[in-house]
């Protein structure tokens, strides 16, 4: 019972600072958004528009209230949901958003698995076989991919999977779309309609997962590192514990609450990952929103997008947070 | 100092050796643009219809991509080190003022610390990029405005340990003014980690200025940077692949080469890690 009381105040305190944190990051985005020069009034109306006609434009956009009124109005339509409107899409910014970001979640919930279930494999593996040169090569590889910028990576597929299939003579299942979430004028529907999207889908999460693997390769052989030192893994071995439990339950086991903190810790990396991967590839996300909205100055856009960005990870943090309390008893 | 981080520091050190040579030293202008239909999409090691040879081609306008290549590393290698330089400064000013001072200002700086860490760096830098006028100068003030909280946190929890420490308090004691105490004896103490994170960061800002420039918000062309280059072989990566690829080579020996040197210095330098995970492009 006192174990569950102690989750339920981290939760609650969490919470409170995790509101803190949003209303701050809400507040942020308005004041960048507000030094910027320029008026974005002067962007939706014709080049040859008349002052009164801006200052019309301005009326409707609310750009002639005070900066205190603008900034309430700002942070009321946040809490309510509200975004404002799309001066490219002409619709509710949060409908805009909400069309973009299921594909995002996908995409990113799915490279944030495989990221993990491959980063700390190879990592322990690497632990397991310290200074041999299985490890060292591994440690080669991580850091390079891991110095590769993501949309460079994305580019090499690309020209791999065309030019080189082509080149090779890649057989038929292994000629990868490259380009959006379906083919063009599918009408494919069920199991060969999803069939469809995981193909298109290879090649971001591939892109995605590997510099996220190497990464968490990195710290979960340092952690595996730490732990395989310490001296209950040497009274474990001691009893007789054979090789393979002794780093598949002791060290695993250990390494729960580091790789916790990890998990929250790499979901910007994703995110900024995705931008760049859903540009390239044509997937209809958050990112590839954020990008054309940057192109076309659609400020409640790229505003609203940096919100809910800043949201998910707020709230991924948080849930992190209370987890290592539910999960490792040393804590309470 | 190790072996690889030795190499680490001997590439860059010829990185930037050539950057400055070969670009001046060049028989051609790695700008203008001359024959474009007799030089233009070389592959690389061939010749052009002139009989110039290109050790990695050339591009659509058929300038030499080695050439153009190394003198976007001038560009990149400045706008990394110099706002990778100015975030450290600028988180080494607010770190030691919070952990020295503390009070109301340290809560207020930890709080926007906090904010600002919670937005994905490569998004708080496209909306400043997105914002402002693109360029240079831009990119080095923004890559510095994302970039001190995390070197702030590390200096700030460097100072509030040597507050405790009894050579403080001897200088407190013997009458050395606040200022002094703080700018003599405890700053230069809480450097350690702050040097690791520079050297870090070096990589991660040539990773995010490149970034922003493939996307057209950062270095505008026709002065090359490698993120540039890598956006203008883009949509030539099928026909043409070397054209995109061949600047991301180099970006990566770079990249790798700093994530080396700052793992070395982190090993001598600081006991802890300091967090890279969240902050790449």
């Amino acid at each position: 019972m006192e174990g569950h009381y102690v989750v339920v105040r981290v939760l609650i305190q969490r919470g409170a600072e995790s509101l803190v944190r949003f209303w701050l990051v809400v507040s942020l985005t308005f004041l960048l958004a507000h030094l910027a020069p320029g008026d974005a009034a002067e962007l939706l109306v014709s080049p040859s528009a008349s002052a009164d006609e801006v200052a019309s434009m301005r009326r409707t956009l609310g750009l002639d209230a005070s900066f205190p009124e603008q900034y309430a109005r700002w942070v009321g339509g946040v809490l309510r949901g509200d975004l404002g409107e799309s001066f490219a899409q002409r619709e509710p910014v949060a409908t805009v958003i909400a069309r973009a970001l299921p594909v995002s979640l996908a995409l990113g919930a799915t490279s944030l698995l495989l990221t993990f279930a491959i980063g700390v494999g190879v990592g322990l593996y690497q632990g397991a076989r310290r200074g041999q040169w299985s490890d060292r090569m591994l440690t080669a590889a991580g850091i390079a991919v891991f110095a590769a910028p993501s949309y460079w990576l994305a580019l090499a597929l690309v020209a791999l999977f065309t030019t080189g299939a082509a080149a090779w003579g890649f057989p038929e299942w292994l000629r990868l779309p490259a380009f959006g979430i379906r083919s063009p004028a599918s009408t494919a529907t069920g199991w060969s309609a999803l069939l469809e999207v995981v193909r298109h889908a290879l090649l971001p999460v591939t892109v995605l997962t590997a510099i996220g693997a190497a990464g968490i390769a990195r710290y979960a052989r340092a952690a595996s590192l730490d732990l395989v030192g310490s001296d209950w893994v040497r009274t474990a071995r001691a009893k007789g514990v054979a090789e393979r439990g002794v780093h598949g339950r002791h060290v695993l086991a250990n390494a729960v609450a580091p790789l916790v903190t990890l998990f929250a810790l790499s979901i910007p990396g994703v995110v900024a990952g995705s931008v760049f991967v859903e540009g390239i590839f044509a997937w209809p996300g958050m990112g590839r929103l954020l990008l054309g909205a940057i192109s076309a100055r659609d400020y409640p856009v790229v505003m609203g997008v940096t919100v809910v960005y800043a949201g998910l990870v707020i709230v991924a943090n948080a849930l992190a947070d209370v987890a290592l309390y539910a999960l490792d008893p040393r804590r309470r | 100092m190790n072996r690889s981080a030795r190499w680490a520091l001997g590439a860059l050190l010829a990185l930037t050796v050539l950057a400055v040579l070969v670009p001046a030293m060049s028989p051609v202008d790695p700008l203008a643009i001359d024959d474009v239909l007799g030089a233009r999409l070389v592959a690389p090691f061939a010749r052009d219809a002139h009989g110039a040879w290109h050790a990695l081609g050339t591009d659509r306008f058929g300038r030499d991509i080695l050439v153009r290549m190394l003198l976007a590393a001038r560009i990149s290698l400045a706008v990394g080190v110099g706002g990778s330089l100015l975030a450290t400064a600028i988180g080494v000013m607010i770190g030691a003022a919070s952990g020295w001072w503390r009070g109301v200002a340290d809560r207020v700086a930890m709080g926007i610390a906090d904010a600002l860490l919670a937005i994905p760096r490569l998004i708080l830098l496209l909306l400043c990029a997105a914002l402002w006028r693109p360029g240079a100068p831009t990119v080095v003030l923004v890559l510095a405005v994302t970039g001190w909280m995390s070197v702030a946190r590390l200096v700030r929890a460097e100072v509030l340990l040597l507050g405790t420490r009894p050579f403080v308090e001897s200088a407190r004691i013997s009458g050395v003014s606040e200022w002094r105490t703080l700018w003599r004896h405890v700053i230069p103490n809480a450097l350690g980690p702050a040097i690791v994170a520079l050297t870090l960061g070096v990589g991660n800002a040539i990773l995010l200025e490149s970034g922003l420039a493939f996307l057209g918000l950062g270095v505008q062309p026709p002065t090359p940077s490698w993120g540039n280059m890598i956006a203008g072989g883009r949509d030539l990566i099928v026909t043409a692949p070397w054209v995109a690829l061949a600047p991301g080579v180099i970006l990566i020996a770079t990249v790798l080469a700093c994530t080396v040197l700052g793992d070395a210095l982190r090993d001598r330098l600081a006991g802890e890690r300091v967090a890279t995970l969240a902050e790449r492009a």
